[in-house]
């Protein structure tokens, strides 16, 4: 089993949730896991992006035209980081329009469900409902309720499981 | 499909971050006083090791220190009488704890020391991109260089052992890459050691006058050698077949690692020789006279200087001098394959299409109290000179409030050397206004400061005091009193400083107060420019936004932009508030609901007066 995915957004919108959610899946299903984020000051709003890979992988990067899955937070992120994307790369991006991808609205869905912070559990709901994920989505939503903070807890797995609702 | 079972039920290993998988390591080793001061790419390391203490029921000394030169001196007592010791920083705050880290190597330890000095090869978010490899080999201390998290636990472990046998402080480079990727680790108990603390008296080493010197560096001398020759550290290789003869690959760090995944992309791993040096420096004595018999061409691939290249000093070996690798960046796997393709002669494959789209560049978050006190500042001062420094407030260069970031505490001296450069001339003296943050004043601002004072430096000195360190992910300041681990420590005053640093104008206002601000800034720059006049600070106290308890403090406003809006850009290019933007269709500003916090503070910005702020109501 091997898989890249590449997660872009800007700071603060929760690409780090998602990597660390993938991470613990995969490490759940006892498969080698290596991932690699933004920190410091491009956290601070600017463009980020997180990368997984999943497998026998010694290195935290993708190399440019490597990804198998491309989790897009920002629309305009995709001119950014489409390069890291293989051609039959699976690529869904939190867009309201639709476009050579699939989109789901995710901060629209976020601020309906009155928690505008979770987009990003909804966009991977969305991705693991389309099967395009390395794991069953189930697995991501035992890892949502197992490692998130109480206080978020609730809200993150509605989030996830809108996005999933969302994928039928 | 899953089973039922609990994730927790699994067995001993967790995913970790690079830098909690060396905090780890240095509990499971034993340690037992961790110093640091936090800077991305090394904070998570101090961060999280009160955390494992907790969770082993380890004892140990954990602290954020005023800076890196006191985490290091500090960590090397606790050497010295003994027992197991770790230093963590960024590649930037070894520049500053280089004082003791030079004398270390000759004086040594004896408990063994670590010193976790983090590189940030790009540079990501560092004012270089130093090797620190280098300074390991300028000081003839050891060096090693973890590819990957799991890796660099396990490296802790070795490089305090090693660090031992030799009484040597043994330093540990990884990389961003590796503090900042994610494994999963395995996790083993800690180590009881059960040393005693004993500071055994020897004035002829810890107080080393010049006559025992000379002693010492041939003791150190030895030591390396005597490492050089150690065979747990020949580097590690992975034997090809005959496809390359005489070929081989040398690499070491994260280079390794991505080096590795693209041979096996490439179909070439295991084709040709592939050697990872995990000891850069001191590199094993036979491994050069091994790769000058056996091979005709060579590849080093190293981050970010040459180190282990220079080492080899054969002509048969590419790299960075010959320029086969570029001189400078960080060593991208797409950056390799372009290496790897034109050393073993191979057609290079398509060229991935570039970006093609523009980064979004990161600024204050919204509601931040910075950007009140530069707004602020650039207002009352449209054509000065702003010095400022390292922090999440560097991104005032976006308000064209912030004119030079050099390194922590530069600010105030450099603004003292504005004033004595355009006093000295002679011409008029624009206002000088430093601006700095709370962490960074007490790492190397006073000192900065007293010589300001003491020069007669006619400048203003702005604090933004945000009661925390918030870039590197809000680690305490002496202000909160506040241990590493949570706990109670003696408070120390900004304020108290400033005043016995001999500052004779000193005021403290909250910058959301934008009008009040300016008048301040007005008060002080009289003073700057009267008879007695000479350094004036002003504190910005307002508490860090991502300050989620502090924040509960804060009344929410709800903001609006009328319809007097004239699209004039004002707010959005002097202000620079994430939550405004401009409506393409209506030519109007309008509010993003989801980023606006309702600080309210741009009401006093709109030069229109149309940005109005009201009493929530409730929900």
């Amino acid at each position: 089993m091997k898989q890249q995915i590449i997660v872009s957004g800007l700071g603060g919108q929760g690409a780090l949730t998602i990597t660390r959610v993938l991470a613990e899946a995969a490490a759940a299903l006892d498969l080698e896991v290596l991932t690699s984020e933004t920190h410091g000051m491009a956290q601070r709003g600017g463009t980020v992006i997180s990368m997984i890979k999943v497998g026998p992988f010694r290195g935290p990067l993708i190399p440019p035209g490597g990804a198998d899955v491309g989790l897009f937070l920002a629309l305009k992120n995709l001119a950014v980081h489409r390069s890291y994307l293989k051609a039959d790369a699976a690529v869904f991006v939190n867009s309201p329009v639709p476009g050579d991808f699939q989109n789901i609205d995710a901060q629209g869905l976020a601020r309906e469900l009155g928690a505008a912070v979770a987009a990003n559990l909804i966009l991977l709901g969305y991705a693991a409902g389309k099967q395009a994920l390395f794991c069953d989505p189930e697995l991501l939503e035992q890892v949502i309720r197992e490692k998130t903070p109480e206080r978020f807890r609730e809200m993150n797995l509605k989030a996830f499981q809108q996005g999933m609702a969302s994928a039928k | 499909m899953m089973e039922s079972e609990s994730l927790k039920d699994k067995k001993l290993q967790r995913i970790l971050m690079g830098n909690e998988a060396m905090a780890r390591g240095l509990i499971e080793a034993g340690v037992t006083l961790a110093a640091s001061y936090p800077g991305t790419p090394a904070s998570e390391i101090l961060q999280a090791v009160p955390g494992f203490a907790r969770e082993t029921g380890v004892a140990l000394h954990a602290e954020w220190s005023v800076n890196e030169k006191v985490a290091f001196e500090t960590a090397l007592a606790n050497s010295m009488s003994g027992r197991r010791s770790a230093v963590s920083m960024k590649q930037v705050g070894l520049n500053v704890a280089s004082d003791p880290f030079m004398r270390s190597a000759y004086l040594g330890v004896k408990g063994g020391l670590v010193v976790i000095a983090a590189d940030d090869p790009g540079p990501h978010s560092s004012q270089t991109e130093q090797d620190s490899r280098f300074f390991a080999m300028f000081a003839k201390i050891p060096v090693l260089d973890p590819s990957s998290p799991r890796e660099a636990k396990s490296m802790v472990g070795q490089a305090l052992r090693v660090s031992e046998k030799y009484e040597i402080p043994v330093m540990l480079r990884p990389t961003t890459r590796v503090c900042h990727a994610r494994q999963n680790v395995p996790l083993f108990r800690p180590q009881n050691l059960e040393r005693p603390a004993r500071f055994e008296k020897n004035p002829g080493r810890w107080c080393a006058t010049p006559q025992y010197l000379r002693e010492l560096h041939r003791l150190l001398n030895k030591k390396i050698a005597d490492m050089a020759a150690e065979e747990e550290f020949f580097p590690i290789l992975t034997p090809g077949d005959d496809t390359f003869p005489g070929v081989c690959i040398i690499a070491s760090g994260v280079a390794l690692a991505h080096t590795w995944d693209l041979l096996e992309e490439m179909d070439l791993l295991r084709r040709l020789d592939l050697y990872q040096v995990t000891m850069p420096y001191p590199l094993h004595r036979d491994f050069i006279s091994h790769i000058k018999s056996r091979y005709q061409k060579v590849l080093v691939l190293e981050e970010t200087y040459p180190v282990i290249e220079l080492q080899l000093v054969l002509d048969q070996v590419q790299g960075r001098i010959n320029r086969a690798v570029p001189g400078e960046g960080e060593l991208t796997p797409e950056v390799i394959r372009r290496v790897l393709e034109g050393f073993l002669n191979l057609p290079a494959a398509a060229a991935p299409t570039l970006p093609g789209g523009e980064a979004t560049r990161p600024t204050l978050c919204a509601g931040c109290a910075h950007r009140a006190a530069f707004y602020a500042i650039r207002e009352t001062f449209p054509e000065d000179i702003f010095p400022s420094d390292i922090g999440c407030y560097t991104l005032g260069l976006n308000l064209g409030a912030v004119d030079t970031c050099h390194c922590m505490g530069a600010g105030i001296s450099q603004a003292a050397g504005f004033y004595h450069t355009y006093a000295a001339a002679a011409e008029k003296v624009p206002a000088i206004v430093a601006t700095i943050g709370d962490s960074t004043f007490f790492h190397a601002g006073i000192p900065a400061l007293i010589n300001a004072v003491l020069h007669g430096a006619r400048i203003m000195v702005v604090i933004l005091d945000n009661s925390t360190t918030a870039m590197t992910g809000h680690q305490p300041t002496p202000e909160q009193g506040m241990t590493a681990a949570g706990g109670q420590a003696h408070p120390v005053h900004i304020a108290d400083l400033v005043k016995a640093c001999g500052v004779g104008f000193l005021k403290e206002a909250d910058p959301y107060d934008i009008p009040g601000f300016v008048s301040l800034l007005k008060e002080a720059d009289a003073y700057c420019r009267g008879e007695n006049g000479g350094v004036a600070v002003l504190i910005a106290k307002h508490f860090c936004i991502l300050d989620r308890e502090a924040r509960k403090s804060q009344e929410i406003l709800e903001m609006c932009v009328t319809e007097d809006c004239t699209g004039c850009r004002h707010c959005l290019d002097e202000f620079e508030c994430p939550a405004l933007s401009l409506d393409e269709a209506t030519y109007q500003v309008v509010i993003d609901r989801a980023r606006c916090i309702g600080c309210g503070v741009c009401v006093h910005v709109c030069p229109a007066g149309a940005i109005t702020a009201s009493p929530k109501k409730e929900q």
